[in-house]
C-alpha cells in the first residue's frame, strides 16, 4: 500500500460517521463482462445486466468501470479474455453463455462468477448442482420452461400427435432443450421428430423434410435456427403447419405463439445477483436461478396463415398480441 | 499496459498454438500441402482427450490418444489425395467437415467441461509458483521440445525424404522416394501436433467445443508466415522457431488489442484491430527496405 493510499484509509476512518452521507452514491465498483459472440439474445443480456445496475446506482462513466469483452466467436480469444479478466480482479465478473463461463471460471479462480444464458451450468460443469453453487460461481440459467410449451401446443391444437423439432446439433443449449422436448412432449401426449439444421443454410431443407410428417413445428431457442426463421415461417404458411415458438421475438417475426421469456428480462435478473454481490453477498450463497419471468405472445393473423384459428380466451390471456 | 495473468495467458494461449504452427509449417511449408483439415482435428484432439478423461482414463493417456486420432485423420486426408487422386485441398476439407460430425459423436454433444476434473495440468496447480505462472512454462517447455525434435526429425533420412517430396517430388521419386508415403507420413504427423494441441488446449481452459476448431487453419498459417516475417529462415532451426515465435506474437498482439478501450476502440473492433496490429508487426521489420526498394 502507498503512502497515499494508506492516507486516504487513515483519513476514511477518520471521518468514521460521516461516511454515511459519502454512501449516498455507491462506492466505484468494477464489472468485466464478456460474451462469445455479438448475437441479438446475448446483446440483450448485457444490457439488462447494465441497466439494473444503473437502477441501483451504479452508472458507466461515474462509479462504474464497465469493462465488456466479445471473443467474436473465437474459443481462445475467450481464453484470453477470461484471462485478463483474472489479472484486473474487477468485483464481479459476468460471463455471459456456455464457452465464455468455462473459459471465466478455468482462469480467474479468485473473482467473483456471474454467468448468465447457460442452459445446463451443472452439465457444463460451472457448478456442482443448482443449489450448490461453486465456491465463487454462481449464475442464470436460461432454460426454458419446455413442459409449459408442450402443454400450450396441446392447448391450441387439442388433436395434434407428432410435432416436428428444428435444431442444430452442434449447438450445446439446443441439445439439452430437444432432450428436454422428447422428455416432456409424451406427457401432453406428443411424439417428436427432430430435424437437423447444422447451418443456417440448412434450415429450409430441414423444414421441408418435416412437411406432412408432423401436426406442428416447435422451435427451441437455438441460434442458427432463429437466425433463418423466415424461411421456416414461409415453408409452414405454405404447408399449413402451425408453427410454435420458444421465444416471443419470434412470434413477432411470425410465429404463433410462444410461451417466452425475452433475454432482456435474463439480463434483469442476473444483474439483481450481480448487485447482490455488489453489496457483499458471495455467490456460494446464491443458489443459481432459472427464468423467472414468462409471457405468453400470440399472433393470431399468423395462426390464420397457418390455417387454424385461436381461441378468444388464449388470446385474452397474452401478455402481448401481435397484429 | 497488459497485466501479467493477461501477458501470461497470452504465452500459454501462444505455445499451445504453436505446435498447431509446427503443424501447420510441416504440411504448408514442407510437403507443400494446403490442409484444412486442421480445424477439424484440432476439436478432434479435444474431443478425445476430454471424453477419454471424463471417463477416468488417465490424463497422459487420454491425451496420447488423441494425438492418435489426429494422425488418423491426417492419415485419412493424405489418403483421399494419394489414393483416390482427390486434390489436396478439397480432400482436406473433406476431412474437416466429416470431422465436425466424428466429434460430436465422441463427445455425444457439442460440449465436454473439464472443469474441476484431474488433468494433466492439475498437478500445476500446486506448486509454488502461480498457476497462471507455471501453465505457460510447461507448455513453452513442451514447445520447445517438440520443436527440437521437429527439426531433428527433418534431417534424418525420412525427413530429408520428406522435405524433396514436398520441393520437387518428381526428383525426388526419381531418387527413390516413396512420395505417397510420405505424404501419409507426413500428415499424420502434422495432425497429431495440432490434435496434441486441441487436447492441451481443452485441459487449460475447461472444456471442449465441437466449435473450438473454427478458424485454426488461419491462425496456424498466420503465426507460420507473421514468424518467418520476424525471423530470417537462415537454417532450418530458425525456420522452425519462427513459427512459435509468430503464433505468440499474434497471442500478444490479441491481448493488446483486448485493451483498445483506451484508443476509444470497442469490443466489436478486436478482430479489425488484431489484423491492423499483425500486419504492422510483419510489415515493421522490413519497413526500411520496402522504402529503399522504392525509391531505387
Amino acid at each position: 500500500m502507498t503512502i497515499r493510499k494508506l492516507s486516504f484509509a487513515l483519513i476514511a476512518s477518520l471521518i468514521g460517521s460521516n461516511t454515511s452521507l459519502l454512501q449516498a452514491e455507491p462506492a466505484q465498483k468494477h464489472i468485466a463482462i464478456t460474451q462469445i459472440v455479438e448475437h441479438p439474445a446475448l446483446d440483450a443480456v448485457r444490457n439488462g445486466v447494465k441497466d439494473v445496475l444503473a437502477e441501483a446506482g451504479w452508472n458507466e462513466g461515474s462509479n462504474l468501470k464497465w469493462d465488456y469483452q466479445s471473443a467474436q466467436g473465437a474459443t481462445a480469444t475467450a481464453a484470453q479474455i477470461a484471462k485478463k479478466f483474472a489479472g484486473d480482479q474487477p468485483d464481479v465478473i459476468v460471463a455471459i453463455a456456455t464457452p465464455s463461463a468455462q473459459a471465466v471460471v478455468a482462469s480467474a479462480r479468485a473473482s467473483n462468477i456471474i454467468f448468465s444464458a447457460v442452459t445446463d451450468p451443472v452439465d457444463a460443469k460451472l457448478v456442482k448442482a443448482w443449489d450448490q453453487p461453486g465456491p465463487n460461481v454462481s449464475g442464470v440459467s436460461d432454460l426454458t420452461p419446455i413442459d409449459q410449451h408442450m402443454a400450450l401446443i396441446k392447448k391450441v391444437l387439442p388433436t395434434a400427435k407428432k410435432i416436428g423439432v428444428i435444431y442444430n446439433p452442434g449447438e450445446a443449449n439446443s441439445v439439452s432443450l430437444v432432450n428436454l422436448v422428447q422428455k416432456y412432449a409424451p406427457i401432453s401426449g406428443l411424439t417428436v421428430v427432430e430435424a437437423a439444421s447444422p447451418k443456417s443454410a440448412d434450415v429450409q431443407t430441414a423444414t421441408r423434410s418435416l412437411v406432412g410428417k408432423v401436426d406442428a413445428i416447435y422451435l427451441p431457442t437455438d441460434n442458427t435456427v432463429i437466425s433463418a426463421l423466415e424461411g421456416v415461417i414461409k415453408i409452414a404458411e405454405q404447408a399449413k403447419i402451425p408453427l410454435f415458438a420458444a421465444d416471443t421475438d419470434s412470434v413477432k417475426r411470425g410465429a404463433i405463439a410462444a410461451l417466452g421469456f425475452n433475454y432482456y428480462d435474463v439480463g434483469r435478473q442476473t444483474g439483481a445477483m450481480v448487485v447482490k454481490v455488489l453489496q457483499g453477498t458471495s455467490p456460494a450463497d446464491l443458489p443459481v436461478e432459472g427464468v423467472e419471468k414468462t409471457e405468453l405472445f400470440v399472433n393470431p393473423g399468423a395462426a390464420k396463415r397457418m390455417g387454424i384459428e385461436l381461441s378468444p380466451e388464449l388470446i385474452q390471456q397474452a401478455k402481448e398480441v401481435i397484429q | 499496459m497488459l497485466n501479467s495473468f493477461a501477458f501470461f495467458g497470452a504465452l500459454e494461449t501462444g505455445f499451445i498454438f504453436g505446435l498447431v504452427a509446427l503443424g501447420v509449417f510441416l504440411s504448408f511449408r514442407v510437403l507443400d500441402f494446403p490442409d484444412l483439415t486442421v480445424d477439424g482435428s484440432f476439436p478432434l484432439g479435444a474431443a478425445v482427450a476430454a471424453t477419454l478423461i471424463v471417463s477416468d482414463v488417465h490424463p497422459l493417456l487420454a491425451t496420447f490418444c488423441a494425438c492418435l486420432a489426429g494422425s488418423a485423420a491426417g492419415l485419412v486426408t493424405a489418403w483421399l489425395n494419394v489414393q483416390l487422386k482427390i486434390l489436396h485441398l478439397l480432400a482436406s476439407i473433406l476431412t474437416m467437415i466429416a470431422l465436425y460430425s466424428i466429434n460430436l459423436r465422441i463427445m455425444d454433444g457439442p460440449n465436454k467441461a473439464l472443469l474441476g476434473v484431474e488433468t494433466l495440468l492439475s498437478p500445476l496447480d500446486h506448486l509454488a509458483i502461480p498457476y497462471y505462472i507455471a501453465y505457460p512454462i510447461a507448455f513453452g517447455l513442451l514447445a520447445g521440445a517438440v520443436m527440437l525434435a521437429l527439426v531433428w526429425f527433418l534431417k534424418t533420412e525420412v525427413g530429408l525424404a520428406m522435405r524433396a517430396t514436398g520441393s520437387n517430388p518428381r526428383m525426388a521419386m526419381a531418387n527413390g522416394v516413396n512420395t505417397k508415403r510420405m505424404i501419409m507420413l507426413g500428415m499424420a504427423l502434422s495432425n497429431a501436433l495440432v490434435a496434441l494441441a486441441g487436447a492441451l488446449f481443452a485441459q487449460s481452459q475447461g472444456s471442449a467445443d465441437v466449435t473450438m476448431g473454427v478458424g485454426v487453419i488461419v491462425i496456424g498459417l498466420a503465426s507460420v508466415i507473421g514468424g518467418e516475417a520476424l525471423v530470417p529462415k537462415r537454417t532450418l532451426f530458425f525456420w522452425v522457431l519462427a513459427c512459435i515465435l509468430g503464433s505468440i506474437l499474434y497471442r500478444l498482439v490479441i491481448a493488446v488489442a483486448l485493451n483498445g478501450e483506451m484508443l476509444g476502440l470497442k469490443a466489436q473492433d478486436l478482430n479489425l484491430i488484431t489484423a491492423v496490429l499483425v500486419t504492422i508487426a510483419i510489415v515493421a521489420p522490413n519497413w526500411k527496405s520496402y522504402f529503399r526498394s522504392r525509391s531505387a
